[in-house]
């Protein structure tokens, strides 16, 4: 594969030495730095909203009104104001639980449906299938109130209201991520689980220590999507808690945005606090997660 | 102990892993959507002892709203149409844009990667609040810098007339980073030998992109279009939170069809109305897929 790689770079600049001329050369040089122009432009474009974001946070009541860029004392007073006066802590945790929860629960059953469907062959496939297939094309708006008449009033046991498991139980599992699991269990070679069997490994066993170590990458990127997606919900979690000390970091830093009016500074620590991790996990992991991102094309 | 096939005890095993999983679609995506449709035929109050079925009332009741110009409902109908005529576009031009300027760079092109991608991996929710400051009067960033070049301030999201822009501006920044990183896959897809034999039939910078890069991108066009025509078309996160008490205003002006769902639902608690909403979603989102995938895939 590399190999391939290196040879078409070789036939590439071949081309390019062969038939350009010194005008041409100019030309290109030209576009390279007006492309880099652009994209040092549209990068301060994203960077701005951000780095005005911690600005303000960094800025005192009175600063605010004020319109220098960087604060002349720069103060962590919000952030303690933030984490200690505020439930922000709490709903940190509550964030991380329920996506760890969801997270764990979809890589494993989409990776085990993708298993079954990819290698079994059983009456009904195709009906289980398409019952699969066709739950892809319902929006989730159109389920937000059935689930909600349900976690009120579930069949068996108290209301989900307020709870984890209310929280979570929409996504334990999901359509995409089960077919994304599907393409990739394709290419696990059937030899090797027939190899397995006549070895006396179970099922199971098949699934855990021969198809899912194969697949690893692409359930990794399903793992991190799925814990982006999770820990920025908004709707629904917005809809099944009401006690502040059930929220999650979205629909708390909401609640209390709206609470705080035009403490700007104090808005500005929570927005900070919530994007915080996430940026962490970024800038540690771009590489995999954007890899990730082209390999699936799956949406956070 | 009954003895089994080989066949038989995969078919049994097959039966066993998909047990969960189908219970979940079951229960938890059909039968809700199901609900859906049922609810939609109720007048249904939650609040209320029992939910009386009022046919197709609430149908009935919703064609009435979107023929009165002064109703809510048709401003969130046409709203949301013009969250979807403008962002669209708009984003995959400039991801488009980005990406061609990304392919022209070697150096330093990661980096621009992860800052124009970075945006995406943070909450909606932190975001729209950070926009919501960046745009207030007086003291918000923008107008800041427009007092500094001795511009005339601008209300943006407090103006009927620059409210939707304002909010689409930030949708547009904050998916940019999905777009650019699907759209570089799909060029990376486009076999340089196309290239070559441009280049050596004399084609122009202009005429590769028409003639070779256009026409080999369909597919990663039609699906981001998609994508992002039914991501546009469900917006709600922005909007409750760039709006002042999330009522979709100045006026109604930015207010979408989800935003409706959730005032009718979880405040005036018609959920039966908002049920109805969501059908009609569900069923624009439906068309819209149909005929853009049509519409694409004959243009080659």
């Amino acid at each position: 594969m590399n190999a391939l790689i290196q040879e078409e770079e070789v036939a590439q600049v071949a081309v390019q030495s062969d038939q350009r001329s010194p005008s041409q050369k100019r030309q290109n040089q030209l576009i390279k730095i007006i492309s880099y122009i652009l994209l040092i432009l549209g990068g301060i474009t994203m960077v701005v909203p951000f780095v005005w974001m911690i600005s303000t946070s960094m800025k005192t009541a009175a600063e605010i009104y004020q319109s220098n860029f960087f604060p002349i004392m720069p103060t962590l007073e919000n952030y303690q104001h933030v984490i200690f006066n505020t439930a922000f802590p709490r709903w940190y945790l509550n964030s991380f639980i329920v996506a760890v929860i969801s997270t764990v629960s979809v890589v494993f059953f989409d990776t085990l449906i993708g298993f079954v469907f990819a290698k079994y062959d059983f009456p009904l496939k195709n009906i289980f299938f398409l019952l699969i297939l066709s739950t892809l094309m319902i929006p989730t708006e159109m389920l937000l109130i059935p689930w909600f008449i349900m976690s009120v009033d579930p069949i068996i046991g108290p209301s989900w209201v307020d709870t984890y498991w209310g929280i979570a139980f929409p996504g334990v599992i999901t359509a995409a991520g089960a077919f994304l699991m599907r393409q990739f269990m394709n290419g696990v070679p059937d030899e090797l689980l027939d190899a397995g069997r006549i070895d006396g490994v179970s099922e199971f066993g098949l699934f855990w220590r021969i198809a899912v170590p194969l697949t690893f990458p692409a359930m990794a990127a399903l793992a991190i999507f799925n814990f982006l997606g999770n820990w920025n919900a908004y709707i629904w979690p917005l809809i099944v808690t009401s006690d502040r000390a059930m929220m999650t970091l979205p629909v708390g830093l909401s609640f209390f945005s709206s609470e705080n009016g035009a403490d700007w500074h104090l808005i500005m620590t929570g927005a900070t606090l919530s994007v915080l991790p996430l940026m962490i996990v970024f800038v540690l992991f771009q590489r995999q997660i954007i890899k990730g991102i082209a390999l699936t094309g799956v949406k956070g | 102990m009954i003895s089994l096939s080989i066949r038989q005890r995969q078919v049994m095993w097959a039966y066993i892993f998909l047990f969960v999983p189908m219970l979940f679609f079951i229960f938890i995506r059909i039968m809700p959507t199901l609900s859906a449709f049922n609810i939609s035929l109720h007048d249904w109050n939650p609040l209320a002892e029992e939910q009386t079925f009022v046919g197709l009332a609430n149908y009935q009741q919703l064609w009435e709203d979107l023929q009165d110009s002064n109703s809510v409902t048709r401003k969130a109908f046409v709203n949301t149409f013009q969250y979807v005529i403008v962002g669209m576009p708009l984003q995959l031009v400039i991801a488009l844009g980005i990406a061609l300027l990304l392919n022209e760079i070697k150096r330093f092109s990661t980096f621009f990667r992860a800052v124009y991608f970075l945006p995406f991996v943070t909450s909606t929710v932190a975001i729209s609040w950070v926009w919501r400051w960046l745009y207030q009067p007086q003291y918000g960033f923008f107008n800041v810098v427009l007092s500094f070049f001795g511009l005339s301030q601008q209300p943006f999201l407090k103006h009927p007339d620059q409210a939707l822009y304002s909010i689409t501006a930030v949708v547009v920044w904050q998916g940019l980073g999905f777009a650019i990183i699907i759209f570089l896959a799909g060029l990376k897809q486009i076999p340089q030998i196309y290239y070559e034999a441009a280049i050596i039939d004399g084609a122009t910078r202009l005429q590769k992109f028409r003639y070779v890069t256009i026409p080999l991108l369909n597919t990663t066009l039609v699906y981001l279009a998609v994508l992002q025509t039914i991501s546009f078309l469900r917006m709600f996160d922005y909007v409750i939170n760039m709006t002042t008490q999330g009522d979709g205003g100045p006026l109604g002006s930015t207010t979408t069809v989800t935003l409706r769902v959730y005032r009718e639902a979880f405040s005036s608690f018609d959920m039966g109305y908002a049920s109805a909403l969501t059908v009609a979603l569900f069923a624009i989102i439906l068309v819209i897929t149909i005929i853009q995938l049509r519409l694409f895939s004959t243009i080659d």
